[in-house]
């Protein structure tokens, strides 16, 4: 298993270490719950070393985007973060993914951890295709980023950084220090609180998160592990990739449909063209349960005893303290209130759609 | 820390206890160990009453948040009582995993079963192998 360069200090936390598409990250420090809580109340911070970070530079770098992702990127102003999709020529989505301008010639791909690979090969053959003039380097192995999250996390970030954080507006970053490291600071996260997400050279990144750790303790602030950045992100009503989405499934039947600009050309644009044109047979909605029983990702979803979809996320909220969950449902019976059972164990719990997301925070 | 095992009762190799009281009938529940290793329990499935289990088959369900485990009944036996304090309070089995946080009450079928199973020092043993 691959390592982020923080391993040997989740190892002296004695957190518990498993597999994540081929990285050995930690799962639980001390538990899901109290990392959850904490995260929701003060703050906590994550080892996100392991998602990938691609550069693209040159004169036509911004053609490279609008011809290689979802999102209309003409209106991006520099220091600006836009979530888009990329999809393969199914219309399906390779990964959603993050897009920094950093430059007017200069711009940042933050992609998730096991589509790292398959982002930079999509768009470098588009790059050759339409032969832009720009280049793609994949600095991920030289990067390393923490995500820094919850209430207190501006409290904590501020006496570290000259950067003004309070008029660091969302989905904004700013090119700064951190205790004298130079650093990426984007306020931005996965876990449906305030927070922010840091980028610094992978041999610097471990002086981050001790600086982190040492001014985040007076304010309760705790390391956090994937596990809980999975409740966190499900209650915010927010997909995982290879999980929720997979190749298979277009941003029509998700809710990624507002990372469609319709008005410019892109990779998969035709056959999501198809897609809408055929007509959409299942959506992902949003679920409780009413009944007994966890729902968890692959049970299956049923109406009347008629099978109608799978879940693809499935736990139980710490905060709402009841179980949730995301599921494909068929179309004609994905609004929400409508009631639905679900197969645990081959019982079928009685289940309700609701609208997502599970949890907003209160500002 | 683990709570040590009490030496008042049988351990499975999978991590569960069963305690004989000495009437045909015997308490079971998971381990400490098992408990510690599982954390944040938030649900428990148990069987109904009067369901008939063999040993080591699986005879209630323990859920943490991210996982989902059977636990095997370390006896064959009848399901006479369940602890149904743990659908409202599943994180008993974490504060009092050999007390408040027992599952099922069964009555023993077959008692000879009883000497394939590990004292509380012997349990000790496994928990420690399998922590290095």
């Amino acid at each position: 298993m691959k390592k982020t360069p923080l391993y040997d200090k989740h190892a002296a936390l004695s957190a518990k270490i498993i597999d994540f598409g081929g990285w050995a990250m930690p799962v639980q420090y001390t538990n899901v719950i109290d990392e959850h809580r904490t995260t929701r109340s003060s703050a906590t911070l994550f080892d996100i070393c392991h998602m990938g970070e691609i550069e693209v530079r040159g004169p036509q770098a911004l053609d490279l985007l609008q011809s290689a992702l979802t999102r209309d990127f003409s209106g991006q102003k520099t220091g600006q973060v836009r979530l888009s999709a990329l999809l393969n020529d199914r219309g399906g989505i390779i990964d959603d993914l993050t897009v920094y301008k950093m430059a007017e010639d200069f711009y940042m791909l933050v992609t998730n951890a096991t589509t790292r690979e398959p982002d930079f090969l999509r768009v470098q053959s588009i790059l050759e295709e339409k032969k832009f003039n720009c280049v793609l380097s994949d600095v991920s192995d030289q990067t390393g980023k923490l995500d820094l999250q919850g209430p207190r996390s501006e409290e904590i970030l501020q006496p570290l950084t000259p950067a003004d954080l309070k008029n660091l507006r969302f989905y904004y970053f700013i090119q700064t220090q951190v205790a004298g490291i130079p650093t990426i600071i984007s306020r931005s996260g996965y876990t449906g609180e305030d927070g922010f997400e840091i980028y610094a050279a992978a041999e610097k990144i471990g002086l981050v998160w001790d600086k982190l750790m040492d001014a985040g303790a007076p304010m309760g602030m705790k390391p956090a592990g994937l596990g809980a950045r999975d409740t966190l992100r499900l209650e915010s009503g927010m997909m995982l990739n290879g999980q929720d989405i997979t190749q298979a499934i277009s941003p029509l039947e998700v809710p990624y449909a507002w990372l469609v600009d319709w008005n410019k050309d892109f990779a998969g644009k035709a056959a999501l063209t198809a897609i809408k044109e055929a007509g959409l047979r299942k959506k992902l909605v949003g679920f409780e349960m009413t009944g007994r029983g966890i729902a968890r990702h692959g049970y299956p979803v049923t109406k009347d005893g008629r099978e109608i979809g799978q879940v693809t996320s499935g736990t139980f909220s710490p905060t709402l303290h009841k179980p949730i969950g995301l599921a494909f449902v068929d179309i004609a019976l994905s609004a929400p209130d409508t009631e639905i059972s679900i197969v645990i164990r081959d019982t079928e719990s009685p289940a309700k759609i609701v609208k997502l997301p599970f949890y907003k925070r209160q500002k | 820390m683990s709570k040590s095992n009490p030496t008042d009762r049988l351990y499975s190799k999978d991590h569960e206890w069963v305690k004989d009281q000495g009437d045909g009938t015997a308490v079971i529940g998971i381990t400490d160990y098992a408990q510690e290793m599982l954390t944040d329990i938030v649900f428990v499935e148990l069987p109904p009453i009067g369901k008939k289990v063999a040993q080591g088959e699986p005879v209630a369900v323990v859920e943490s948040v991210k996982s989902v485990s059977d636990v095997y009944s370390p006896v064959s036996g009848e399901v006479m009582d369940v602890n149904k304090t743990l659908e409202e309070t599943p994180e008993l089995v974490n504060q009092d995993a050999f007390g408040e946080g027992w599952i099922a009450k069964l009555k023993i079928t077959n008692a000879d079963e009883l000497k394939s199973l590990l004292n509380a020092t012997a349990y000790d043993t496994l928990t420690q192998e399998e922590k290095h």
